[in-house]
This record gives structure tokens, sequence and C-alpha cells, in this order.
């Protein structure tokens, strides 16, 4: 029911969301014409700006950005103007849909990878150091995840590639592809999440070692391993299944710079691009459509916490 | 987390919560054992990382406050000085392109033969003062926010975090862009500006701090106001409500003093995280404008420089080592606070 809740009020968040980054852009003086290479005549850019109806009131904009304008054409028939939302105003040949089937998934993929690895390594890594807590396995790994929280993906990734690909020659220095092109900006982007996901889950462990149940547990004679698997693990890694919503938010995020370094056709050049550009349609729509993401994911990782943790209610 | 101190500083508000004879009887043992603040300090010295961290950070600042004023003196000394400061001033362009580290240039020099090191040097200064600027912004965001919301709890406490948990599930990043680009723009066209360049680029720097600040207050909020919902039902807040105090001066005088501990321990984590929200950004070419130079400006650079035939390692590694060297001592020193002020683990 909560869920139902919270997935009924995503459609007018949207909203406000895309009203207001809507107004945001648009509260930039000048706009997308004034960035020509040869600027236009004046006479030129007013009619640039009456094509694009960016001569409208704010408000007739808005709704004609969403489809909701009804004009009268010469015969003196009413008919629906088409949405502005899927013209950019600056890639003229592409809409703003093409430019979105075209590179979400390339940055998707990118953020599902670095994703898996985040928890492929960060979780064993923090097991590890929990379950050995106070060795040198322990200390070992939570160097490394304390290491690792403080290079940037940005840092990483040209060290990698210098190494790897300039030096060793045994991946390719940018572009994307095939599976080789992935491997570089996934270590760049994911390293540093590794090290956050390895931090929590050793620090769920050892809290929830102390735990009476564990004891309870160990006194009924349960091996150590089953132990730390099924019992502490379960309810240590739910910290982890908590951060992984804005773990993913950062990830989608956190690939601008390295969709940038590697140059792969995602969708963080076009982000970047359009909002210095004041592309206000390609803008707008990207703000929305990361937005809209998140709160669903976040909407799959509280709905994952109530499966995993019963105590856990919202009704 | 913390302990609350109510204790700390008897003769400010233990008069008006306790009475004289509770502040009578509390005086002796208060010389046996020492304060929350005496023994975070304690703690805090002999936490080894931490102190080495706080001293390298320290360094830092040395540095950065320094080595304009040496390069001005020198400049100052007569011609043959002024010429050496000349070489090491991080604007000026030589014909030593590509240099590698040797004596006279530590780190190299960069495409356009600038010394590295002084580059460095002056990245510094934006990289640390927004880091600091920043975290003072989202401090003076969260904590009022959280406060007010802790304080006033009900509906006004349901709105307020409310809209914190909408802004979490955000790109924050997007809107700080969309933020950025709109008001660059706008203080751009303003006359205001174009009258005097050196205004409108402080003016962009502290737009650059403001809005960094603006988006990261969410969690201080959060942890203010699960602090201020837990004290404001302790007797002592009672009392002093029940002495007529009004809203402002119990939150003033009595729980805000009590979170403190609380908000410096995440401020120190907040300022690494501003610091590489920074970088990221002038990464992009949306923070910094060229030639002011930042950390994350400084590491872009190098990787524009990156080719297939020489290697250029110096112009990333330099940079690259030092923001990295700068987080880890950041948080080594976070870390250390929070250990310090962990009532939990009583040493």
């Amino acid at each position: 029911m909560h869920f139902l809740k919270r997935l009924a009020y995503t459609p007018l968040l949207l909203l406000v969301i895309s009203l207001l980054a809507f107004l945001m852009v648009h509260a930039a003086p000048g706009g997308p014409f004034d960035r020509e290479r040869s600027p236009a005549s004046p006479e030129i850019r007013r009619q640039m700006e009456a094509a694009y109806h960016l001569d409208e009131p704010l408000w007739k904009q808005w709704l004609r950005y969403l489809g909701l304008v009804w004009e009268k054409d010469q015969a003196g028939h009413w008919r629906h103007a088409p949405a502005s939302w899927d013209i950019s105003l600056r890639y003229r040949n592409h809409s703003v849909g093409d430019i979105i089937t075209q590179a979400f998934p390339v940055s998707l993929l990118l953020g599902a990878l670095a994703f898996g690895f985040a928890m492929g390594v960060g979780l064993p890594v923090g097991f590890w150091s929990a379950a050995r807590r106070g060795g040198w396995q322990d200390q070992l790994g939570s160097f490394f995840a304390l290491f690792v929280v403080c290079v940037p993906g940005f840092a990483i990734a040209p060290v990698l590639i210098l190494i790897f690909a300039v030096k060793w020659r045994l991946l390719p220095v940018a572009l994307w592809g095939s599976p080789l092109h992935a491997i570089l900006p996934t270590l760049a982007l994911g390293l540093y999440y590794a090290g956050k996901v390895a931090r929590l889950l050793r620090e769920g462990m050892l809290s929830t070692m102390t735990a009476e149940f564990i004891t309870a547990a160990r006194a009924k004679g349960l091996s150590e391993t089953s132990l730390l698997l099924k019992h502490a693990f379960r309810l240590a890694v739910l910290p982890v299944v908590s951060y992984s919503g804005p773990l993913i938010a950062e990830l989608l995020t956190g690939s601008f710079v390295i969709e940038n370094i590697f140059q792969i056709p995602g969708l963080g050049v076009y982000f970047v691009n359009s909002s210095l550009n004041l592309d206000y349609t390609v803008t707008v729509a990207l703000a929305v459509l990361y937005a809209a993401l998140l709160i669903f994911l976040n909407l799959a990782v509280d709905f994952t916490y109530t499966l995993l943790d019963p105590r856990v209610n919202y009704e | 987390m913390s302990e609350p101190v109510e204790n700390r500083t008897p003769n400010v508000h233990g008069s008006d919560e306790r009475g004289p004879v509770a502040a009578a009887t509390l005086t002796p043992t208060s010389d046996l054992r020492p304060g929350p603040s005496r023994r975070a300090w304690r703690r805090f010295r002999s936490n080894k990382p931490a102190l080495l961290g706080a001293g390298y950070l320290g360094a830092w600042v040395l540095l950065v406050i320094l080595w304009p004023l040496g390069l001005g003196v020198l400049g100052e000394l007569g011609p043959r000085s002024a010429a050496i400061a000349a070489v090491y001033a991080p604007d000026q362009l030589s014909d030593t392109q590509f240099s590698p580290p040797t004596a006279g240039h530590w780190f190299g020099t960069d495409a356009h033969g600038r010394d590295v090191f002084s580059r460095v040097v002056y990245g510094a200064q934006v990289s640390l003062l927004v880091g600091v600027v920043g975290a003072c912004v989202s401090l003076v965001i969260g904590v009022l926010w959280g406060a007010i919301a802790g304080y006033c709890g009900g509906r006004v406490d349901s709105l307020m975090m409310r809209i914190v948990d909408i802004l979490y599930s955000l790109p924050s990043l997007i809107f700080v862009i969309v933020l950025l680009t709109t008001l660059g723009e706008w203080l751009r066209q303003s006359h205001f500006v174009q009258q005097s360049p050196t205004l409108a680029k402080e003016l962009r720097l502290l737009l650059l701090f403001v809005g960094l600040g603006a988006v990261s207050w969410l969690t201080m909020a959060r942890i203010v106001r699960g602090q201020v919902l837990s004290l404001r039902t302790r007797p002592f807040v009672e009392a002093s409500r029940a002495l007529g105090a009004g809203p402002l001066r119990i939150l003033g005088r009595h729980i805000i003093p009590n979170v403190l501990g609380v908000v410096v321990v995440y401020l120190t984590l907040t300022v690494p995280a501003i610091v590489l929200y920074e970088s990221f950004l002038s990464f992009l070419g949306l923070g910094i404008q060229p030639p002011m130079a930042s950390w994350g400006s400084l590491l872009a650079e190098g990787v524009n420089q990156i080719n297939p035939i020489r290697i250029y390692w110096w112009l990333i590694g330099f940079p690259g080592g030092v923001l990295v060297s700068a987080l880890l001592a950041l948080n080594f020193v976070g870390d250390g606070l929070r250990d310090a002020w962990d009532v939990r683990s009583q040493t």
C-alpha cells in the first residue's frame, strides 16, 4: 500500500521536477541561438525564435512543452499543436527521443557494469575483513577500502589509461564497442564504490557480530562459516541495500566524467553540452529522465529492503 | 551518538536549569572527570593517522599562504630574483614545454611551459577553500533545517523531512550543473560584472562555493533532526521551558550547543565530499575557468594531453596524487574526530 501510494505520487513529482528544471534553464539570459558560430542578424534570430515558439510567454511554452496546446489553424479549426519536448534546439537533425534511445543504453550499461563491479568486489572484501577481524586480511582489506574511497574515478582513469592502454597497449585507450572497451571505464567508475560497499559491509558485520542472537547461535554449536554467512551477513547487508539507491544515483551522474575521459557516446556529453548551450528541451528531458530513473530505483530498493528485513514496515 | 554536554559550560547555562545547588555539587567532580571535549581531544591526539592527516593538511594550508607571498617578496627584491619568481608564477608561459620533473621544476611543466608545482599550489587554494566554505554553507542550512524540523515536530517535521527525502532521491549533480550554468550566464551578462572582470571572477567562485554547499546539506539536516528530536524531551530542556524560555532561546542555548559535537564530526566528513565535487565539476569544465586552476581542472588538463606517442605522467600523477593524498588526510581527520567524540567506546 505504501509503495502504491508512492508510485501514484511519482508522476506529480516528475511534473514538478520538470517545471523546476524548465524554469531554471529559462532563467538564464540569452538563448540557444546566441551561441552560433556566425551570429545571425536580429531579423533571422527573431524568425528562429518564432519558429521554435521561444517568443511566447513562459507558461505557454511550458504547456507546449508538454503538448497541451491547441491552436486555430488557417481554416479556423482547433488543432493540437505537437509537443515541443522532442525538438532539440541545437542538434537539429536529432530529436530528443533519438538522443535518448541512442545514448541512454550506453550509459545504462556502463552504470550496470560498474554497479556489478562495486558489489562483486566490495561485498567479498568487506565480508573477508570482518571475518578475519584484526588479522592481516582485515588490515589489507580495510586499507584497500579506505584508499579506494579517496581516489575519485577521474583520478584513477588517466592512470589506468597510461598504464594499460598507452604503455602496455593491452586495452583500447578510449571509445566504446567491444567488451574490451568496457574494462577500464568499469574499473574507473566502480572502484570508488567498491570501497564504499566494503566499508559499509564490514561495519555492519562487526556490529551484528556483537548481537545476542549470534552468541546464542554460536553456543548452539553452529560452525563459524554458516554463522557468518547465514546469520550475520543477512543482517549486515542491509546498510548496503539502503545505500544502493544513492549509489545508483552517483553512478549515473558519476559516469559523466568517465564518459568524458573515455569518449563514450553516453548521455553525459549531451547533458553537459545541452546545459552549456541552453538547449532547453534536451536539458529538461534528461533531468526528468534521471529523476524518474532514480525515483523508481529508490522505490525498488526500499521494496527489497522490506523483503529482506521483516522488521521494517512502512504502513 | 554524542553525550549531551550539559556540564560543558556550567557558568553559561548551568544556573537556569539546575539551580545553584546542582551547580555547586557539579564543580568538584568536573575536576576529576574531564569534560567530553577534553576527552575527545585526548583521544584524537593518540590517533596517529588522524594527527598525521591534520599535520599534512596544515602544511598545505601554510604552503598555500606562503608560496604566493614568497613569490611576491622575491619579485620585489631585485631583477635577478624577480626573474626567478617569474619562472614560478602559475600563469607564466615559457618555452620549456613538457619538461619532466627536474631540480628547477619539481613537478615538471605543462603544455604552455608553466610550472606544474606552482599551479598545484594555486589549485590548492581553490580546492581547499571550496571544501571549507561549501561545508560551512551546508552546515548553516543543514543545522537550521534539521533543528527547526526536529524542534517543531509534527506536521512541520514531516513536511520538512519529506522535502529532504525527495531532494535525496534527485540527481543533485544535474541541478548543480543547471544552476551553475544559469547563474553563470546571468552573471556574465549583467552590467555590474562587465565593468570589472576581477569581480566577475570572484563572484563566479563564490557562486560555485555556495552552489556546492547548497546541495550538500541533506545528510546534515537528517542527523541534526534526529539529535534534536531526542534532546527536546530531556529534563533539562523541559525545565528550561517550565522556567519560561522561548523556543529560540531553547534552541540557541540548549539544543544547538549539544548537537555541536556530532555536527563538527559530520562537517569534517563533508569537506572531502565537497572537494571531490568541485574537482568533478572543474574536470568537466563547469567549475573553475582557466587560467585559474583547481586540482580537478589541472587533472583535466593532464588528461587532455594523453596521446599514444609520449607519456606526460607528471601532468596526471602530481595533481592526482596531491588530490588523493589530501582526500585521504581529510578522511583520516574526520574518522579520528568521529572516534574521539564517540561516547560508546570509553577509554
